[in-house]
């Protein structure tokens, strides 16, 4: 049971963006793709996740055996398991968080058969306590006029909803402040989980301290150059990134 | 990151028409044939036993309609592809509506249990009137709302049994001469409501109307006139659909509605037309002292709507509002508005309308404000949002406020958003389809408007946005 990522590469228009990227998370674990801007982590999440902007020339990425690419459309990705944590999150006005989650937990259930409301809304309202989210958040329409950390709340509680076997959270603690950042790692820890795989695209070790991976991977140029324990996460916060990106360029 | 997806090799808009699109063979007792003369308006007259006064408002209409121009040069070329020498201006099965669905015809009564008119009537309204082609083939009102005073009968009865008050303001509201097609209407008029409510009765559940098209080469012409006495308060909702036929219908109706003094009217539509239905409606509302008009509008389908909803505010403080909703699909036209007229001093006015355009779909939205220089006091607020839907989409929107003078107020919002790629990628991200996604973000669109709507037409909004939208998407 894994993520496999194989020897994947990608295009945006003409441009190569990933040159081959191999990496596998296994369910139960938490990986960390580092890397500067550019090097292609956040374009790695959306091309799992299916964004149509991209195309995919080769390689594959298997959830669990099965390839990601044989399903076309991102909400078939989604509902076989894999979750994708916005950078920037979007903003979908005049549609309550409530109706959205909803939706997306109803588009789970097979044909014919009706959410309850009334379990919806105690499992809802259970997700929100734990990641202190007041009620009142329900009837805010999605990600409209949120802050940055109300922003990433919001993910992580719509992951807590939707339990996904993988989950790619991007750049979850940009615009976050110390306070948020402590309340969604802890969120992202509590749905740590022998039959769940993680894999945490970020920028800065500052995360990796509280979200604790078990491997940590440094992406440049499209590729995975160096691959290492946490501690890996630390010696690049010391040294920054160049002492792996000119070698790998060389 | 570029943000942007050329949806142009999207297959074309397939709409789930299954709600209304079926029709039952029916014989026709009276048929005014096909084409329009003097004639014809003799036809009409003779089974509708008409007064002579009738009579001539209707020759008087005709005239005005032959010459009259078409409103092509501000609106749409699109009109002259009406032939009206192709159309039927009469069908009827009798005159005389029934007074209990088991007297209704068979196949009028099958039509109206599919669209679920006698479970609605059950369950929550205060009267029903049911129109098939030219005459109403159901119309009742429940006993406790009759015995009030409340008159809710079709206009034919309104005419014979109540002159007094349907002379007073027939036509007064809206002149025959007002354009065209409300002079065709008063030509060859049929159906429609009549309803009055006595001084102080305030109609506790809505009066329903559901105009219903079965035939093809079919014209309708409704003509609905509510009064609503010194006080009192009432609500009135209609819905219409026709089946999906080849060539085009035309459905043109007049509605007059009179608030006076201290009144309330609301006035709820939901029309959800097949796209070969002409829709062009002449709807006004004249309110007196304190008085309230409220036109609540949901147009969805047609090849063409036009409709621009007005409140005259004839006395101090009266009120006038417009909510609508437009959502043009894939060749369709929706040219919608509101007319406010401040006739009296401290007068105020709002309109809200939102549209939404798919495809190569129009949305048009087209307003007058109009404050005379001599008045005071006189509000006006004016909010027109549209929401379009992939790139040939288009919207216009053409707000004339005619306010001069210095003592009113007046504000005019207007905004255009598309529904982007990114926010679809994202809501497909949770697990919705490409259609449950747009529906998504639509129904959010218009959110706040069709909280104004009665419960169950909110719902039932809901349900025709979701079609039209998992229709929109292959």
């Amino acid at each position: 049971m894994s993520l496999s990522i194989q020897n994947l590469t990608a295009n945006i228009g003409d441009q190569q963006i990933l040159k081959g990227v191999n990496l596998e998370v296994p369910a139960g674990e938490v990986h960390a793709i580092m890397g500067k801007n550019g090097s292609g982590k956040s374009t790695l999440a959306k091309i799992m996740a299916g964004h149509p902007d991209y195309t995919v020339t080769g390689g594959d990425v298997l959830m669990d055996g099965q390839s990601l690419f044989e399903m076309e459309e991102p909400d078939e990705r989604s509902r076989a398991g894999l979750f994708l944590a916005f950078q920037y999150p979007m903003e979908i006005p005049g549609v309550t968080i409530a109706n959205f989650l909803r939706a997306a937990v109803q588009a789970r259930l097979p044909e014919g058969e009706e959410l309850e409301a009334t379990d919806y809304y105690a499992e809802l309202y259970k997700k929100m306590d734990a990641l202190k989210i007041q009620r009142s958040f329900t009837s805010r329409s999605v990600n409209e006029g949120f802050s940055g950390g109300e922003k990433k709340r919001c993910e992580i509680l719509q992951m807590s909803m939707l339990e996904p076997k993988y989950a790619v959270l991007d750049e979850t603690d940009s615009g976050l402040d110390i306070d948020a950042l402590k309340i969604v790692s802890e969120g992202v820890n509590a749905l740590r989980s022998p039959n769940r795989g993680f894999l945490v695209i970020t920028h800065y070790q500052r995360l990796l301290d509280y979200i604790v991976p078990d491997k940590v991977h440094v992406m440049v140029d499209g590729r995975i150059v160096m691959s290492g324990d946490k501690d890996l996460a630390l010696e690049l916060e010391a040294k920054g990134y160049d002492w792996v990106t000119e070698p790998a360029l060389a | 990151m570029p943000a942007t997806i050329e949806q142009d090799d999207k297959p074309q808009i397939d709409i789930d028409r299954s709600v209304g699109d079926f029709r039952y063979d029916v014989n026709y007792e009276f048929d005014a044939g096909v084409g329009l003369s003097e004639a014809t308006i003799d036809y009409i007259c003779d089974v509708k036993k008409d007064p002579d006064w009738i009579r001539e408002f209707r020759k008087d209409g005709y005239r005005k309609f032959l010459e009259k121009p078409m409103p092509t040069h501000w609106a749409s070329k699109d009109l002259e592809n009406i032939v009206f020498e192709n159309i039927r201006y009469y069908l009827s099965q009798g005159v005389q509506p029934k007074r209990s669905w088991d007297d209704v015809p068979e196949e009028m009564k099958k039509t109206f249990e599919r669209l679920g008119i006698p479970e609605q009537e059950r369950k929550y309204l205060a009267g029903v009137e049911a129109q098939f082609d030219s005459e109403a083939a159901y119309s009742n009102i429940k006993a406790a709302v009759g015995e009030q005073g409340v008159i809710f009968v079709g206009s034919t009865e309104g005419l014979h049994k109540h002159p007094e008050i349907f002379k007073k303001w027939f036509g007064k509201v809206i002149p025959s001469s007002d354009n065209k097609f409300s002079a065709l209407n008063s030509a060859v008029f049929s159906g429609g409501s009549f309803i009055y409510v006595p001084p102080g009765v305030k109609v506790k559940h809505p009066l329903q109307a559901y105009f219903r098209i079965n035939a093809q080469n079919f014209g309708q012409f409704e003509r609905t006139l509510i009064i609503a006495d010194e006080g009192s308060e009432v609500m009135y909702m209609e819905g219409c659909t026709a089946p999906k036929f080849e060539t085009s219908t035309l459905h043109s109706a007049v509605v007059e509605l009179v608030a006076l003094k201290g009144a309330k009217i609301q006035y709820v539509t939901v029309q959800n037309w097949s796209p070969n239905v002409f829709n062009l409606v002449t709807k006004r509302g004249l309110a007196h002292e304190d008085a309230e008009i409220k036109w609540i509008d949901c147009n969805i389908g047609s090849r063409l709507t036009m409709k621009y909803p007005g409140v005259i505010m004839k006395g101090k403080r009266a009120r006038g509002e417009v909510i609508s909703i437009a959502l043009a699909s894939d060749g369709q036209h929706q040219d919608t508005g509101a007319k406010m007229i401040h006739a009296a001093d401290d007068t105020t006015s709002n309109v809200v309308s939102k549209s939404i355009s798919i495809g190569s779909g129009v949305a048009t939205y087209r307003g007058l404000v109009d404050i005379p220089p001599h008045r005071k006091g006189c509000k006006n607020n004016t909010e027109c949002d549209a929401l379009l839907i992939n790139s040939h989409s288009r919207t216009d929107t053409y707000p004339a406020i005619v306010a001069r003078g210095n003592q009113n107020s007046f504000q005019h919002e207007a905004s255009v958003s598309k529904i982007n790629s990114e926010q679809i990628f994202y809501m497909q991200q949770r697990g919705l389809t490409e259609g449950q996604a747009m529906s998504l973000a639509v129904n959010g669109f218009v959110n706040d408007l069709v909280r104004e709507f009665p419960m169950e037409y909110s719902v039932e909004l809901k349900r025709l946005i979701d079609l039209e939208m998992e229709g929109s998407v292959g």
